[in-house]
């Protein structure tokens, strides 16, 4: 022992370099957190942008909130093998349970008025492995890049009638969307939508061949065209009530799941740009959705439609949408988790 | 005093400064990945996963190499405050090391979460869809990690405090490599 214990000779001079150190890591670990960052796009940020003024729909999802669940299978017809070793994609019947839904931050909301309408679906194959994902019916996203869509639903909550056009200057491709929003017919079904993925994964097939592609569901029934306000008088929950109403009396619903493959060139990192005319189709099979239950107590309620939750064979591309929509769904799921006493279940005991 | 070690077994150290080095930056990617909507959140929350239950792995080997050949003794001066502060504080880092990565496990099962670690590789979940125990999970992972994270620089203090003010060789008996003879204890 040299220094029996005996506070140093050596003075200030480490005690300072010590405190540098720990408020060096302190300083560091608060800038990572985005502390020090207010201008970071965090899921919380993404989360208040979706929050309507009226509040958070406590229990439910901050997004596509009102919905209604459904079991049912994916007939793979084996085509799919040839761009992707992903098993979901080998001849067979996989079990298949989703959501429909409409993209409105209200699980109250009246059918008729939302535009957007959705499918969420998570297929599981025989190895254990599973793919989920949520379509929605546009055949192009709104904007380009996540940031755009925080600045979307920013203005479009905004009472300032200039907030929109200036986002419009600002976002060109929206144009397209709003012209979809307005002369797009409605449809009084889930069952008459088709419903698209519109994020670019990679396939990749058991050679280690490559190609970017994105998928839709597109529906087996002819769409019936009807006006908004013919929709309106159906009632607020038409929707959920019509495909109970058609399985029980028509049985399974059917969408055919095609794959869309990229050519060179064209935009993979970019969803608000739909790919030409005339690219490679490849039909993977059919979705069949065979029973509807209602959210409460549905086997819907409790899974998170994350569409990074991919098989081996499907990865992620340059596509920055997925890994936005992971952390906010993410950060949904973990605040509806939270606030599970305020879901209106029907069930005695709660999980 | 003759037959304590003077310094921790070599396998003792590299395993303490490799975890050091993994453990902290598990602190600033879990921090970061939630912070953020960039593509980089999806190879942050893998690199995350993975490194959380290769530490899981790692701290199992290490307690049993901690059993096998224990840890050299504090400087007999230390005072006594000090040493119950010692032994606590490394009972509790333990005690972190093993828990965080099963309350990180934990909720992702209680999530319905596939887990998959880098390379493919699925761990099966043990626990049922739950949002009560996802949410306590949750929050356990949660603000355990912000103590964890002080505890570490707790950690870090005293072991500057005790390599650069003491001098006492406590610093001696885990550093890397040697350091000059003066500074291991009971010489």
């Amino acid at each position: 022992m040299n220094q029996s214990g005996k506070l140093p000779r050596s003075g200030l001079g480490p005690l300072v370099l010590i405190a540098a150190i720990l408020g060096g890591g302190a300083a560091a670990f608060a800038y990572t957190a985005g502390w020090l960052s207010p201008g970071r796009l965090t899921p919380e940020q993404m989360i208040a942008a979706l929050t309507p003024p009226s509040g958070a729909p406590l229990g439910h999802r901050r997004n596509h909130a009102k919905g209604i669940c459904f079991t049912g299978i994916f007939e793979a017809n084996g085509n799919g093998v040839e761009l992707s070793r992903a098993k979901v994609f080998e001849r067979g019947t996989y079990p298949a349970l989703g959501r429909f839904n409409l993209g409105t931050a209200d699980p109250n909301a009246v059918d008729a008025t939302v535009r957007v309408r959705g499918l969420g679906l998570q297929i599981a194959a025989a190895d254990g492995e599973e793919w989920r994902m949520a379509l929605i019916n546009p055949p192009f996203f709104a904007v380009s890049t996540p940031r755009a869509f925080h600045d979307l639903l920013i203005a479009s909550a905004e009472k300032e009638p200039e907030a929109m056009k200036i986002f419009i200057h600002a976002n060109p491709e929206f144009a397209a969307f709003a012209t979809w929003a307005k002369t797009a017919p409605w449809t009084t079904s889930y069952a008459e939508e088709p419903y698209h993925g519109l994020n670019s994964f990679i396939f990749t097939n058991a050679k280690g061949g490559e190609h970017a592609v994105r998928w839709s569901l597109l529906p087996t029934v002819q769409p019936v065209p009807v006006s908004q306000a013919e929709l309106e008088k159906r009632g607020p929950d038409f929707l959920e009530q019509e495909i109970v109403e058609r399985i029980r009396t028509a049985g399974p619903q059917r969408w055919t799941m095609v794959t869309t493959v990229a050519d060179p060139g064209d935009p993979i990192a970019d969803p608000s740009r739909p790919w030409p005319e005339g690219r490679r189709k490849v039909q993977l099979g059919t979705l069949a959705v065979q029973r509807i239950e209602p959210e409460r107590d549905g086997p819907c309620r409790d899974i998170n439609f994350d569409p990074t939750v991919l098989p081996r064979g499907i990865r992620l591309s340059d596509d920055p949408f997925p890994a936005a929509r992971s952390s906010v769904y993410r950060k949904s799921y973990d605040l509806r988790a939270a606030e599970a006493g305020d879901y209106p279940r029907t069930e005695s005991a709660r999980p | 005093m003759s037959n304590a070690p003077h310094r921790f077994a070599l396998i003792q150290r590299l395993l303490h400064w490799l975890m050091a080095a993994c453990i902290v930056a598990m602190f600033f990617i879990g921090v970061g990945m939630v912070s953020t909507v960039a593509p980089k959140y999806l190879p942050l929350i893998l690199i995350h996963k993975t490194l959380g239950v290769t530490l899981l792995v790692l701290v199992v080997i290490r307690l049993a190499l901690r059993l096998h050949y224990g840890a050299p003794p504090l400087p007999a001066d230390l005072p006594p405050a000090i040493k119950l502060g010692a032994r606590l504080s490394h009972r509790l880092l333990y005690g972190f090391m093993i828990v965080m990565p099963l309350l990180g496990l934990g909720m992702l099962w209680a999530a319905a979460y596939p887990v998959v670690l880098y390379g493919g590789i699925r761990i099966p979940a043990l626990l049922p869809q739950s949002d009560r125990v996802h949410t306590l999970l949750w929050n356990a992972h949660f603000y355990l990690g912000f103590a964890f994270f002080a505890l570490v620089l707790l950690h870090l203090a005293a072991a500057l405090f005790h390599a650069l003010v003491r001098r006492d060789g406590v610093f001696g008996t885990i550093a890397p490599f040697r350091l000059r003879n003066r500074t291991t204890p009971a010489e």
